[in-house]
């Protein structure tokens, strides 16, 4: 399967994706620049994480409108599988690809370390190869990943399941204490309701190997690949 | 002709910077400020009427000069004097 990694001018976790996943099998990765104009014949798009256009105006503001993100709404709509990580969320939620937006962190300061998050649902190809309550270690880095959706839309992302993974300690018990940014409801991470687009602040690219203290964040990029197949197969 | 925009973060939106700048103007002895909100401000030169293209800058305003997710925004135009 052939996954497409966006960059974007800023992007700085593109190489943290590539090397990620060329690093499991069954998974082709290669980068596509932001001034391409096609996604097409890609079997998932990742948005990495990184400051795209320097954060300027607001994190993913002008990425969104990078030539390339027409064809990756149009893909996305058409059901094709897209991953945003940290700045890729960012963008997904700039671009209404997602819901909600992603604000500074509640205590201002930039988190850089090691959380701990609980799969809230597995109904996902994000997430079907992991049981609801599995416990996922993942690093985050970022000054803007409090997450934010007024009430209705919180509502509706509850009803619908669309949150995938929150916050949790180490048991998994999510509690405040447990929150690195303030985000509502301790979120991490939500996909949209077709359930093909996925936004989450924690680096599973930076989480695919033991020596990196986990390898947790394969088994997302796993899922992907095990519900590619699965369609490849029923196609 | 210049135009301004002002984006400020909705009501319901928590804002850490404008509560920490609360806090330093309390430090100082004024303790009147309530509340603090931060936003952005935006000087647009513009070319042309700006009456004509008022239409095209609100539409500016929504989808790139502030997220209605979590921002109000208002559109100053150049004194109506005419």
């Amino acid at each position: 399967m052939k996954f497409a990694i966006i960059q974007f001018p800023g992007s700085n976790c593109d190489q943290d994706c590539l090397a990620a996943l060329r690093g499991i099998d069954g998974i082709e990765s290669d980068y596509v620049w932001h001034k391409e104009t096609s996604v097409d014949g890609w079997d998932a798009i990742v948005l990495p994480g990184g400051f795209s256009y320097g954060d300027y105006l607001r994190c993913g503001a002008i990425a969104r409108f990078s030539p390339i993100m027409r064809s990756v709404v149009q893909e996305a709509q058409s059901g094709k599988l897209v991953i945003g990580i940290c700045n890729g969320f960012q963008i997904l939620c700039e671009a209404g690809l997602l819901p909600g937006a992603l604000v500074r962190n509640r205590s201002l300061h930039f988190v850089c370390d090691m959380v701990t998050t609980r799969v809230e649902a597995t109904d996902s190809p994000f997430t079907c190869g992991m049981p609801v309550g599995a416990l996922l270690r993942l690093p985050v880095a970022h000054g803007e990943g409090c997450y934010y959706a007024d009430e209705k839309t919180l509502y509706e992302l509850n009803e619908r399941q669309q949150v995938l993974l929150r916050y949790c300690d180490e048991i998994g018990r999510v509690v405040p204490a447990a929150n690195p940014n303030g985000s509502v409801e301790n979120i991490a991470g939500i996909c949209n309701r077709e359930r093909n687009v996925f936004g989450l602040m924690p680096h599973p690219d930076r989480a695919c190997e033991k020596r990196l203290g986990s390898s947790d964040g394969a088994r997302i990029f796993e899922s992907m690949l095990r519900s590619l197949a699965t369609d490849r197969a029923a196609a | 002709m210049k135009v301004k925009v002002i984006v400020t973060p909705k009501e319901t939106v928590l804002d850490p910077q404008g509560a920490a700048v609360r806090e330093a103007m309390q430090h100082l002895g004024f303790s009147a400020a309530r509340d603090v909100r931060i936003g952005r401000y935006l000087e647009i030169e513009l070319e042309g009427d700006p009456q004509t293209q008022e239409p095209k800058l609100r539409e500016l305003c929504r989808d790139l000069l502030s997220n209605p997710v979590i921002e109000d925004y208002r559109l100053e135009m150049p004194n109506e004097t005419k």
